[in-house]
């Protein structure tokens, strides 16, 4: 990977903002980029490394829609700074598949309609995976806890949970149902 | 949203975020979980020139609870890991119940309980635990350590009383001298919400009667609120079920709620006072089965 200088603003008096060299590891991937203090993680993926499957939903901090994981914690990306990720360890949604293959949160989101819009779901699906890797075997109540800081306006949930539990059984290596049940 | 601009310094050591501070003579601030100064950064609330991050300095992300029982907790110690605690489930029944009433998991892992009483919210769930603790805050300055009572740091809604230099290093919760009761019970429209009341209880229980009791309110006022009336009520009482309805009394009377969206003025009065009477019952009811 080549190392990426992204220019924040164009305007003049942006010379004389000081920037900062922040290395992150980005999906696996070292990352170097020129930011300005006040860039969000958030715009630092989207816009600098076009990493745009975390998306933005909100000003206020609620929506979840940026969720990564940061060092393997799902966090709001929106508030957090890009400079504060550097040395860190960032996942995206981009992250979780490989090349050929979803990971078994996505199979179950697709598998479940886990989604309308789509626009809350690699939010979900990184809290989602979170939690499953700390807790393989979460009952419905784990999972709607789990998820509570991602908003959903279409599905009214019903279906997200069961894609995770749907990824859960299939992670714990047992055959999914389409009622979520193993 | 983009905030303004501001110069940020991630020092490795104390003695280095001090002298930032004190350089930034009040225009720089300390930037620790984030998840109240990020957002007012973002929508241009606050737009300091300096942010000094403390997340890079060492040894602050513990919380302990001494073989006496003091326990402390450090200054990036975060909502999530109080949420996991064992120590805390175990010795600690008001810290326990108020963690995971705070925002939603994903502000969890990085908000801080120090940084809650920094920010002053007058919705703030710790501030009002910490409340009815009495615990205190010490912080580290220029001029060396102190500490302060957590009834004497928040001076206003926002508002602590650290000067401008000064960094929040620990949240300190005294022994208790009898055994720690207590709870934490808040109204919130939806989880993630801000308190439309909450009621933080910590009482000490010694031979029957209660020792020591803390009564503490948030989203009720412009600060949170020291029920001190129906705490004075409880001290050196049993619980019977009369003491229990005053001190419910009490503390409804305590509270300067305001009419707002959340609720009218009557309804929150009543939510405080079904809370503190909920939770009263609540230890009496073990305390009986205890015995
Ligand atoms: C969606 C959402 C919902 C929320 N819901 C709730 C809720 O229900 N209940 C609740 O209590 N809180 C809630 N919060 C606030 C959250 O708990 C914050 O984590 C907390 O208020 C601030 O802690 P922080 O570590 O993130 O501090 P920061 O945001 O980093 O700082 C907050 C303020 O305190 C100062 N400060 C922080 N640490 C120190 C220190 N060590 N020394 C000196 N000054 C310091 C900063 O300069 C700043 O002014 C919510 C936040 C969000 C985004
Ligand atoms: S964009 Fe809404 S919480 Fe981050
Ligand atoms: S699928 Fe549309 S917001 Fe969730």
């Amino acid at each position: 990977m080549s190392p990426l200088f992204e220019e924040i603003v164009e305007d003049p008096a942006a010379a004389e903002v000081p920037t900062r060299r922040v290395a992150i590891t980005v999906n696996g991937q070292r990352r170097v980029a020129e930011v300005e203090p006040r860039l969000l993680l958030a715009h630092l993926l989207r816009q600098g490394l076009r990493l745009t499957g975390t998306h933005t939903g909100c000003d206020t901090t609620n929506c979840g829609a940026c969720t990564v994981l940061f060092d393997g914690e799902p966090i709001k990306s929106c508030t957090m700074l890009a400079v504060q990720a550097d040395g860190h360890e960032v996942t995206t949604v981009e992250g979780l598949s490989s090349m050929s293959e979803l990971s078994p949160v996505q199979e179950g989101f697709k598998d479940e309609h886990g989604l309308q819009c789509g626009f809350c779901t690699p939010g979900m699906m990184m809290a989602a995976t979170a939690l499953l890797k700390a807790n393989p075997n979460p009952t419905e109540e784990d999972i709607r806890w789990a998820l509570s800081g991602n908003l959903c306006r279409c599905t009214g949930y019903q279906n997200i949970v069961k894609a995770v539990l749907w990824a859960a059984a299939k992670l714990r290596g047992e055959e999914p149902t389409h009622d979520g049940a193993a | 949203m983009y905030p303004s601009r501001f110069r940020y310094e991630a020092p490795r050591e104390l003695t280095e975020a001090i002298k930032l501070l004190h350089e930034g003579q009040g225009e720089a601030k300390v930037l620790a979980g984030g998840q109240s100064l990020v957002p007012l950064l973002k929508l241009r609330f606050a737009a300091p020139e300096l942010l000094v991050d403390i997340n890079n300095l060492p040894g602050l992300d513990y919380h302990r609870v001494e073989p006496d029982g003091t326990i402390r907790v450090g200054a990036l110690c975060r909502h999530a890991t109080l949420e996991r605690s064992g120590s805390l489930a175990q010795r600690q029944p008001t810290m326990a119940a108020a963690a995971p009433l705070i925002a939603d998991p994903l502000v969890r892992n990085r908000g801080t309980l120090v940084g809650s009483l920094c920010h002053a919210d007058p919705q703030g769930d710790w501030a009002a635990a910490v409340t009815a603790l009495d615990g205190r805050v010490v912080a580290a300055g220029p001029d060396g350590v102190r500490e302060i009572p957590i009834r004497q740091f928040a001076t206003g809604p926002f508002e602590n009383a650290l000067r401008y230099d000064e960094i929040a290093l620990e949240a300190v919760i005294p022994a208790p001298k009898g055994t720690p009761a207590g709870g934490y019970l808040k109204l919130e429209r939806r989880v993630g919400d801000f308190a439309t009341a909450g009621v933080a209880v910590a009482v000490e229980l010694s031979g029957g009667l209660v020792t020591r009791a803390g009564i503490a309110l948030c989203g009720v006022g412009p600060s949170t609120i020291a029920a001190l009336d129906a705490e004075q009520a409880l001290a050196g009482q049993a619980l019977t079920a009369a003491a229990i309805e005053r001190a419910g009394d009490l503390a409804a009377q305590a509270a300067q709620p305001r009419r707002d969206h959340r609720g009218s003025v009557e309804y929150k009065r009543h939510v405080i006072r079904t809370f503190v009477v909920r939770i009263l019952r609540d230890i009496a009811g073990a305390a009986e089965r205890a015995a």
